[in-house]
């Protein structure tokens, strides 16, 4: 019963997304705003972790398995990239090389900016 | 055989046998390149082959599992809320870091694809390659991509962060854990985060929260990005 009532809870969140999306023409894709929904509810405390935890566990340890359909697709597709597909692969790798980097990079350099800024106001408040 | 194949069960347990062997590789072999999604996407496709059954058939029972991918979504608010606690030290350095590496992303790839003549439709459905799976083909679904090269490009990416990740940051002098965990969250969602988990606590932690937020920001920037270049 636990698992039929959080599963409710669940699709009815993503239902109403779907709704805002596709019918009140909100500019985000219906599942995110479901889970922008659910995060709201979480924080506000209006739904509480317990209420949805199960079933939400089940999904995301096999989150993965719910993409077999959509692979298997490009069977149907793989005309569409066979003459691409090298060059898609590179693509792939090497952006996502550029993003690894950018990121570190970016986060490092905010780290020790507001280490510089923290060292400055010491240093004021100690003259 | 018809029998068997032209029962809607017949997708779906095709599935849950193309995974739990993926699983079973993946956990002997503790390999990244044997990612469970990818071989199990290779094990249906070469028993559809080999037994030359047609992807309708199979794809009757699969659509079911294919009703999941929203709610699948909606769950993945629990383990940001679970994490948004973190946020809460290096707020600021962090939101950066997400921002910055998505923006990079869909840039990247963008202007990649246009120097390499790739068609606009693989251009569009490689666009969330760095988000995770159910918002990138959500994403990729609604700038008029195809999903199916979209959960390719999602593997491919997660496979090259979890390969490289820790290469990377050595060469380029990423040494801040917390620099660590959400460059190869963003860079490359749940596939890289298993890798992170095993670098360190830190690592992991601050990689799996980055994977929401990527995803958000991305879903956010992306169409924009996407009128102003193309």
């Amino acid at each position: 019963m636990k698992i039929l009532r959080q599963l409710t809870l669940i699709i009815g969140l993503f239902l109403i997304g779907d709704f805002c999306s596709n019918v009140l023409h909100f500019p985000l894709p219906g599942n995110i705003i479901g889970m922008l929904l659910l995060l709201f509810l979480l924080i506000t405390k209006i739904v509480k972790l317990s209420m949805v935890e199960d079933v939400a566990d089940f999904f995301l340890n096999h989150l993965a398995f719910f993409f077999i359909p959509a692979g298997v697709r490009l069977m149907n597709t793989f005309g569409l990239i066979s003459s691409s597909i090298i060059r898609i692969m590179l693509i792939c790798i090497f952006t996502t090389f550029l993003v690894i980097v950018t990121t570190g990079w970016s986060v490092q350099g905010v780290v020790s900016l507001n280490g510089k800024i923290k060292r400055r106001r010491d240093e004021r408040n100690n003259i | 055989m018809n029998a068997i194949t032209s029962n809607l069960l017949f997708g779906i347990i095709l599935s849950l046998i193309g995974f739990e062997i993926g699983l079973f590789i993946f956990r002997k072999t503790k390999f990244p390149l044997f990612n469970p999604l990818l071989l199990g996407i290779l094990f249906v496709i070469g028993v559809l082959k080999l037994f030359n059954i047609d992807f309708e058939d199979y794809d009757r029972g699969a659509s079911f599992i294919n009703l999941f991918l929203g709610p699948a979504t909606v769950v993945l608010a629990v383990p940001l809320y679970k994490q948004l606690e973190l946020l809460k030290s290096n707020w600021a350095a962090i939101s950066v870091g997400i921002f910055v590496g998505s923006l990079v992303s869909v840039v990247s790839v963008i202007l990649l694809c246009m120097l390499f003549g790739v068609e606009e439709v693989l251009t569009v459905s490689l666009i969330p390659k760095s988000v995770t799976t159910p918002i990138g083909i959500e994403l990729s679904k609604s700038l008029g991509g195809d999903d199916s090269v979209t959960v390719m490009a999602i593997i491919i990416s997660g496979i090259t962060g979890a390969i490289f990740a820790p290469l990377l940051c050595k060469i380029f002098r990423i040494i801040n854990e917390v620099a660590v965990g959400v460059a190869i969250g963003t860079a490359s969602h749940a596939v890289g985060t298993s890798k992170a988990l095993e670098l360190g606590q830190t690592q992991g932690a601050m990689s799996s929260l980055s994977i929401g937020l990527a995803g958000i920001i991305t879903v956010i920037i992306a169409p924009l990005i996407f009128k102003i270049l193309m």
